[in-house]
Order: C-alpha cells, then sequence, then structure tokens
C-alpha cells in the first residue's frame, strides 16, 4: 500500500469513502443556465465545451477543404478550380488544421475539462483567465477568417519569403490573426502548470501525478516558451510588409532563409504541442481498457518532458535542402533521431501495459490501438525524412505529406476521438451508440490509410507537393488517395451523428462506465459544477487497478454537505475488508 | 517504389531507403502482431478480472531503449556519410549557371548559350548546378539522380550529379512559388558525350533553316511562353496569343493599345513596361535570352494564330 511514512510534518486526515451518486438531478450543465452564464462563465468544464464547439466547427471547415483539394487532384489537370484558387485552398487547410485546431484541441478541450477534475481541484488556478484565453482564441479567429474572407492568401501555411511579403492578399491580417491566437496558448499553458503545481488533492504528490497531467504539463512548458517566438516572427514579418524594413526580403537587404528559421523555431515544437497530450490520452486509455497497471510510469512521465526538451532543438530538420550549412544539416539530422527514442519508449510501455491485462475492446481502446500502429508508421517515416541523403530526395514531396499526416492525423486526432469516446460520459452523462461508433472508427482506419499511404509512394517516386497540375504518372495514386478522403468524410459524418443522437436520446451514463480507477470518474457523470461535493484524497498510484476502488473514491471526512453520513467508513477498516 | 536509378549517387541514396523500409517493417510487424494477439489474448473475461501488478522490467526497458538508439545512430551516420557525397562535387565538375524565375529555368552554359527549360548534359561526367532566383525561393529537383537544393534570391547554392544514362529526366520546381509552381518544370537531356559539345557548338539549335513561323512556335514551348501564354483562347497566368495580333488591348493604366510589332517586341524585353487589363505584372523579361532573329520568328508565329 502506497501510504506515505508518518514523519513529523505530515497531518493525520480523517476519510470516509464518498461513492458517486448515479444519474444526479443537479450537474455542471444545468446549475447555471442560458446563454450569459455560458459567455461569462469561468467553469473550466464549460469553457472546454465552448472550446470543443469552435475546434470542432474548424475540423469540418478545414476538413471540407481537403475534400475539396482532393477533389480538385482525381485528374491531373485542371478539374473544377483554377491554379489560384487550388494554392488558396491548401494554404487554408493547413493553416486552419494547424493554428485553429491541432494546437489548442487536446489541451484546450480535453485539458480544460478533464485537469482539475483529474487533479481533484475545484477548478484551475485561474478561472477568468481561462475564459479570456478562449475569448483571445474567438478574436484571433475572428480576424483570420476576415483576412480569408478577403482572399489571396496562397503562400502554404508556412508564409516563406519571400513570395509573402510579395504577393497580394491579405498576409498582415491573416498573420495578425495568428499573432492573437498565440496568446490564447500561451495563457493555458500558464494556468495548466499552475493549476497542477499548487492545486492537488491532499496525497496527490508528483510521483502519482496521473499521466496525462504529466503530458499536459509538458505541453503547457512548450507553449510558454515556443508561441512567443511565433509572435515574434509574424510582427517581423508585419513590419517588414507595412514599414519596408529588410528582414527576410533580400530586395531589402535581409534574408529570406532567416525567416524559415524563425519559423520552424515554434513550429516544431508546436507539433509536440499537439502530440504529446495525445500521448497522455492514450496512457489513460490503455490502463483503463488493460485494467492493468500501467508500465514504466516514470520511463513514460519523464519522456514527455525529454521530448520536449530535445524538440526545441530539432526545427532545421524542415531545412536541409534550404541552404544550410553542412554542419547545421548535421546537427539537426543527429538532434532529430535523438528525439524519436523517448517516443519508440512509449510505445513499448504501451505494449507493455496489454500484457497479461483484461482487455475491453471498447471504442475508447480501438482509436488507442489504431493510433499504436499510425503513429508508429508515422514515427518510422520521420526517420527516413531525418537521415541526410533520404531527405534530400525525399524534402518537399508527398512523402512529407504523408508523414505529417500519419502524425498529425493517424497520431493525434486519432488519440483526440480516442480521449472524447472515453470522456463523452464525463462531459455529457451520456453514452453513445457503441456499434455505429466502433463502425466509424474502422471506418476511418480504413478511409485514412487508403488516404495517405498511396502517398507515401508517389512521394518516393518524386511526386511534389503543394502541386495544382501533376504528370500522369501519379494519377493512380492522387485517384486512390481521393476515394480515401471520401471514407473519411463518411465517417467523421457518421460521428456527428451518433453524437448528436447521443446529446439528445442518449442512454445515461453511469459516474463510471468504464471502471477507471482515474479521480475524475470517481464523481457523478456529468460533473458537479464544482467537480466534487467532497475534497478527494489520494492514497495510491493512479493506475493501482490491483487495488479496490473504494480506495480511490476517499474524501475528507468532514468535507461533505452533510448527505450519507451513514456511508463514514474509516480507511483502516477499509484496509481489513480486502486483505 | 523509388523512380530509375540514372546518377551515381542514387545508390547509395537508395540503399539506405530500402534499410530504413524493412527495418521498420520488421519492427511495425512485430508490434502490429503484439496489438493483435494480446487484444485476443488478453481479451476480458469479466469485470473482476485480477491483473498482475508489473510496473516495469529494467532488463527490458534497457533493450528497448539501446536497440533503437543504436538503430537510429546507423541510420544517422549512413545518411551523414551520404549527403557528404552529395554535397562535394569532384574539381573537375563541368559547371552549369542556373536561373530560376517564376516560373521558368534558364540554364546558361559556359559557351554563352542559354536553354530555357532544358538542361543539356554529358552523360558519364560531373556536372555542377549553381543556382540562383531571380524573384522567390525556388528549388531544384530531379528524382532520377536523387538531387534536390532550393534556389535563392540572395546567394548561390549548388548541386553536383553525375548521370549515368543517356536519356531525359524531369525537373520540378519543389519549392511553393506561386500560381504557376506545378507547371515549372524542366527537362533533363542527357547526351553522349560528343553529342554534348556539338550540341553546345551549334548554339543548341539547327534553327536557321526553318520557317519563321514555324521556328516560333518551337520557341515558345522552348522558352517556357506556353506556360502562361495559351494559344487556343484560354487567359492563364498572361493573356492568349490567340487572336492577339493587331488587337486593341486595354492596360492596367487604362491606355489602349494595339498589339503591333513593336508591342509585341516590348512585351518580351521589358514585359512589365505595358501589363494588360486583369492580368499582373509577373512575366520575367528575355533580355539577355532571346535574340532579334528569334523574337521575329515569334511575332511571325503569333501572326498565324487567329
Amino acid at each position: 500500500m502506497a501510504t506515505n511514512e508518518v514523519t513529523p510534518n505530515t497531518k493525520k486526515i480523517q476519510v470516509r469513502r464518498f461513492k458517486p451518486e448515479e444519474y444526479p438531478d443537479k450537474h455542471y450543465l444545468n446549475e447555471e443556465t442560458g446563454l450569459r452564464a455560458w459567455l461569462t462563465t469561468v467553469d473550466h468544464k464549460k469553457i472546454g465545451l465552448m472550446y470543443f464547439g469552435s475546434i470542432t466547427l474548424f475540423f469540418f471547415v478545414g476538413g471540407l477543404l481537403a475534400i475539396l483539394l482532393r477533389t480538385e487532384l482525381f485528374t491531373p489537370a485542371q478539374t473544377f478550380m483554377d491554379a489560384d484558387t487550388y494554392n488558396q485552398v491548401f494554404t487554408l487547410h493547413g493553416a486552419i488544421m494547424v493554428f485553429f485546431f491541432l494546437v489548442p484541441a487536446v489541451p484546450a478541450v480535453l485539458g480544460n475539462f478533464i485537469l482539475p477534475l483529474q487533479l481533484g481541484a475545484k477548478d484551475v488556478a485561474f478561472p477568468r483567465l481561462n475564459l479570456a484565453s478562449y475569448y483571445i482564441y474567438v478574436l484571433g479567429a475572428v480576424i483570420t477568417l476576415i483576412a480569408i474572407l478577403g482572399g489571396g492568401i496562397d503562400t502554404g501555411w508556412t508564409f516563406y519569403t519571400p513570395y509573402s511579403t510579395s504577393t497580394d492578399g491579405n498576409i498582415l491580417l491573416m498573420t495578425f490573426g495568428v499573432f492573437v491566437l498565440g496568446f490564447s496558448s500561451i495563457l493555458t499553458g500558464l494556468n495548466f502548470i499552475v493549476t497542477i503545481h499548487k492545486m492537488r488533492a491532499p496525497g496527490l504528490t508528483w510521483n502519482k501525478l496521473p499521466l496525462f497531467q504529466w503530458s499536459l504539463y509538458a505541453t503547457s512548458i512548450i507553449q510558454i516558451l515556443a508561441t512567443p517566438v511565433l509572435a515574434i516572427t509574424v510582427l517581423l514579418l508585419t513590419m517588414e510588409r507595412a514599414l519596408s524594413i529588410g528582414i527576410f526580403d533580400p530586395a531589402l537587404g535581409g534574408d529570406p532563409v532567416l525567416y524559415q528559421h524563425f519559423f520552424w523555431f515554434y513550429s516544431h515544437p508546436a507539433v509536440y504541442i499537439m502530440i504529446v497530450p495525445g500521448f497522455g490520452i492514450i496512457s489513460e486509455i490503455i490502463s483503463t481498457f488493460s485494467k492493468k497497471i500501467i508500465f514504466g510510469y516514470w520511463a513514460i512521465a519523464l519522456s514527455s518532458l525529454a521530448i520536449a526538451f530535445i524538440g526545441f532543438f530539432v526545427w532545421g530538420h524542415h531545412m536541409f535542402t534550404a541552404g544550410q550549412s553542412s554542419l547545421a544539416n548535421m546537427v539537426f539530422s543527429f538532434l532529430t533521431f535523438l528525439v524519436g527514442i523517448p517516443t519508440g519508449i512509449k510505445i513499448f510501455n504501451w505494449l507493455a501495459t496489454m500484457y497479461r491485462g483484461s482487455i475491453d475492446l471498447k471504442t475508447p481502446m480501438l482509436y488507442t490501438l489504431a493510433f499504436l500502429f499510425l503513429f508508429t508508421i508515422g514515427g518510422f517515416t520521420g526517420i527516413m525524412v531525418g537521415a541526410l541523403s533520404v531527405d534530400i530526395h525525399l524534402h518537399d514531396t508527398y512523402y512529407v505529406v504523408a508523414h505529417f499526416h500519419y502524425v498529425m492525423m493517424g497520431g493525434m486526432v486519432f488519440a483526440f476521438l480516442g480521449g472524447i469516446h472515453y470522456w463523452w460520459p464525463k462531459m455529457f452523462g451520456k453514452m453513445y451508440n457503441e456499434l455505429l461508433a466502433k463502425i466509424a472508427s474502422v471506418t476511418l482506419f480504413i478511409g485514412f490509410n487508403l488516404t495517405f499511404l498511396p502517398q507515401f509512394v508517389m512521394g518516393s517516386q518524386g511526386m511534389p507537393r503543394r502541386y495544382f497540375n501533376y504528370i500522369e504518372q501519379f494519377q493512380p495514386f492522387h485517384q486512390l488517395s481521393t476515394i480515401g478522403a471520401y471514407v473519411m468524410l463518411a465517417a467523421f459524418l457518421t460521428m456527428a451523428g451518433y453524437f448528436a443522437y447521443s446529446l439528445r436520446k442518449g442512454t445515461k451514463a453511469k459516474a463510471n462506465p468504464w471502471g477507471s480507477r482515474a479521480l475524475e470518474w470517481q464523481t457523478e457523470s456529468p460533473a458537479p459544477l464544482h467537480n466534487f461535493h467532497h475534497i478527494p484524497v489520494i492514497v495510491n498510484a493512479p493506475y493501482d487497478y490491483h487495488k479496490p476502488m473504494s480506495e480511490f473514491q476517499l474524501g475528507v471526512a468532514a468535507s461533505h454537505n452533510g448527505h450519507h453520513a451513514e456511508e463514514a467508513v474509516n480507511v483502516d477498516t477499509i484496509k481489513k475488508e480486502q486483505a | 517504389m523509388l523512380p530509375p536509378q540514372k546518377s551515381t549517387l542514387a545508390e547509395s541514396t537508395d540503399a539506405l531507403f530500402h534499410f530504413i523500409n524493412i527495418t521498420s517493417l520488421i519492427l511495425l510487424i512485430g508490434i502490429t502482431i503484439a496489438i493483435v494477439f494480446f487484444s485476443w489474448k488478453y481479451r476480458r473475461k469479466s469485470e473482476d478480472d485480477i491483473t498482475p501488478v508489473i510496473s516495469h522490467n529494467s532488463k527490458l526497458e534497457i533493450t528497448w531503449s539501446v536497440i533503437p538508439l543504436i538503430l537510429v545512430m546507423i541510420v544517422f551516420g549512413w545518411g551523414f556519410t551520404s549527403y557528404l557525397n552529395l554535397k562535394t562535387p569532384p574539381d573537375d565538375a563541368y559547371e552549369i549557371r542556373v536561373v530560376g524565375k517564376s516560373w521558368l529555368w534558364e540554364f546558361h552554359y559556359n559557351t554563352g548559350h542559354v536553354s530555357v527549360n532544358e538542361l543539356h548534359v554529358p552523360v558519364d561526367r560531373p556536372v555542377k548546378l549553381v543556382m540562383s532566383s531571380d524573384d522567390v525561393i525556388h528549388s531544384l529537383y530531379i528524382p532520377d539522380f536523387r538531387v534536390k537544393m532550393d534556389v535563392l534570391p540572395n546567394r548561390y547554392t549548388s548541386i553536383w550529379f553525375e548521370a549515368t544514362e543517356t536519356g531525359e529526366s524531369i525537373i520540378f520546381c519543389t519549392e511553393y512559388c506561386g500560381n504557376a509552381h506545378s507547371r515549372m518544370l524542366a527537362n533533363t537531356i542527357v547526351h553522349e558525350q560528343e553529342d554534348f559539345i556539338t550540341w553546345l557548338e551549334s548554339g543548341g539549335s539547327a534553327d536557321d533553316d526553318m520557317e519563321p513561323a514555324e521556328l516560333g512556335e518551337q520557341l515558345i514551348v522552348r522558352n517556357a511562353c506556353n506556360t502562361c501564354h495559351s494559344t487556343d483562347g484560354s487567359a492563364l497566368v498572361g493573356p492568349s496569343f490567340q487572336g492577339l495580333w493587331m488587337a486593341e488591348r486595354e492596360m492596367e493604366d487604362g491606355e489602349t493599345v494595339t498589339a503591333d510589332e513593336n508591342y509585341i517586341r516590348e512585351s518580351i524585353l521589358e514585359p512589365n513596361a505595358k501589363v494588360s487589363a486583369g492580368f499582373q505584372a509577373v512575366m520575367p523579361t528575355y533580355a539577355g535570352t532571346l535574340n532579334d532573329r528569334q523574337i521575329d520568328a515569334i511575332i511571325e508565329y503569333i501572326k498565324t494564330l487567329e
């Protein structure tokens, strides 16, 4: 039993068990109602849901752009849009997906919702700041939307100079939107770090911190350190365009490759902002659905920090053909290979967790298993493009496009979907149709591979990316890829369907439908307005499935509002029962 | 999965590619088998299942940290040494100057000859391309040779290769550069060594005994005019040549001009002096690339496009 030794500094707390009520009448969704209550809420759960609505909207817009793009690419020449339109479509697809979906999704939606619950806190450290983060996100989105409607943005989501400083279009406004958006990310990171440090429930020591928390902690560090560099980059770009100061534009005496260094210094750590919380979700789901202690807890926790750290030093691997020195290329390639090792360790640890577990293939677990497969492919193909000589051939081809979709979509999106399906009952108190969910997940998996596997092949054969026209030999690959995109669309539409139905008419969920030991499941579904009706007390490590559920439902005995007094039980009594 | 190997550099790139593929495939299959096997063998029997407390295993964890580390270090070392070879041209490499400009490639040879969108090289001889851009960042990529390098506006970059067989290989621009990025293609033509010398000495073309209009039609293609100007009436980046001759055209500044010989000549040498209404000032100049006889031929050809 992982109790702390009694030292002079420890306090003795009288605890008792607080079993969560099933099908509560009052919860966070109906305790404060009305539009005004939502728009001015400081409840992290409602803020998480508002983010959920926004990023889902952006995901569908970005996805629609992808469908348009892939439909155009069904034939080698013009299918239904001209080159200018196509170039704008791929730019917007990238910019919307990266800035408005991928970067915020897991931290702002699932992080916001689950972090305080899982820590046993009533909310985050700075609830009003949390709401401000959301509104800053909305402001950034609105500014960007106006820029998009103004048209003409065709630089790719990377805005490389000098093309981006010389072309027409609302580049200034768009980059300003991204500038504003960055602050949302920074403030959320700040909030999470303080919350994890200062607001853990009694007994929740660092060595008992759930892995989702570790991953959010590592992500928050990256958010705070890297995002300001993006802000500066965008500011410099704006100054150059508006004031004709030469920073990146050679015609004004600047250096275009300098822009790439600035841009990627943020954008590479950004991809770890996207994936590291996803890793945290995988740890939670795999342990719950294997009903087994996580294998290698410290290895997984510390590897997230290692990835965050090393991830700041590899940005140059996006620039192997940009004209930087061979020495730079060598250093970046070397460090890039190092950053792959902590990730590989996680994959093995997760598999080892499944070994001799009690595996239940519910939908969250299906997404998790799909993640293990797809992210591994993404990782190995990352090794491929990290190798200098091979990257000379593969850079700026569809091989890279396939690689990052495997890690971003096969990895992050599948982890996110796993998390949504896992925590849905906690968020809404409803279940969704399990059969439809399974079918959608398998359809998505098939559609995803159909879309992106052919892209590895045609990339190796030389098919460049960001190409409106292409030579005939690549047509079969493009057509397979387009068909795959439509299969994915079908899966997402199915998902939207059963989730909408679940909200209206879904079966009511139990407090802990998955039998998880995690703290967020030891309170009602949907969660109460202030998360718990008592002060939770942590006694065990987070994945101790060999301990009875009752030991994860302990709270300070005097902290409840007086109900269920007959259930007051001593910790010692519980221990005796179990012996 | 890879293009044909047409340079001396291709083999080592391909060898590493195959090594990574095979190693990754073996590991992927292992992981997949584990996923499927564990999901089946350890499927849940009841909600009261008890699982063993296996929190870590130092030997296993060290093994699966050290072996991948060794593997990636091998890949790094291999990639780096091959890369050094890619980066280091032999001292006697034959130099060709390359200029990338939206949206065509110019190749300048040491005899002063210039070819547009056609890179002529001798077989079995190292060739070094010294490259720069006149406008935005482009990137020159020859898949068959496994070479690629960005082409920058403020300095020179270079690549080298030695072609191993005669024939043609496509060149792509692989850094997004605007509207016609995907049409900025060129062709590498690998000659036998004597044929290359002949080609170079003849100024690169047997133009003299061709009819002007016919020569003009060839020049339109060879100099990439057709990347931006159609001959069938459709408006691309630039106006169509069809019906251009002696037409009254309105310019961006409101002025109306007649598309006569002088207009066409000025458009070729100083393209942004007059910009047709509804189009952008993006055409690069051909001053220094096309001589007067070639301009005459182009004008004759345009006259034939009713």
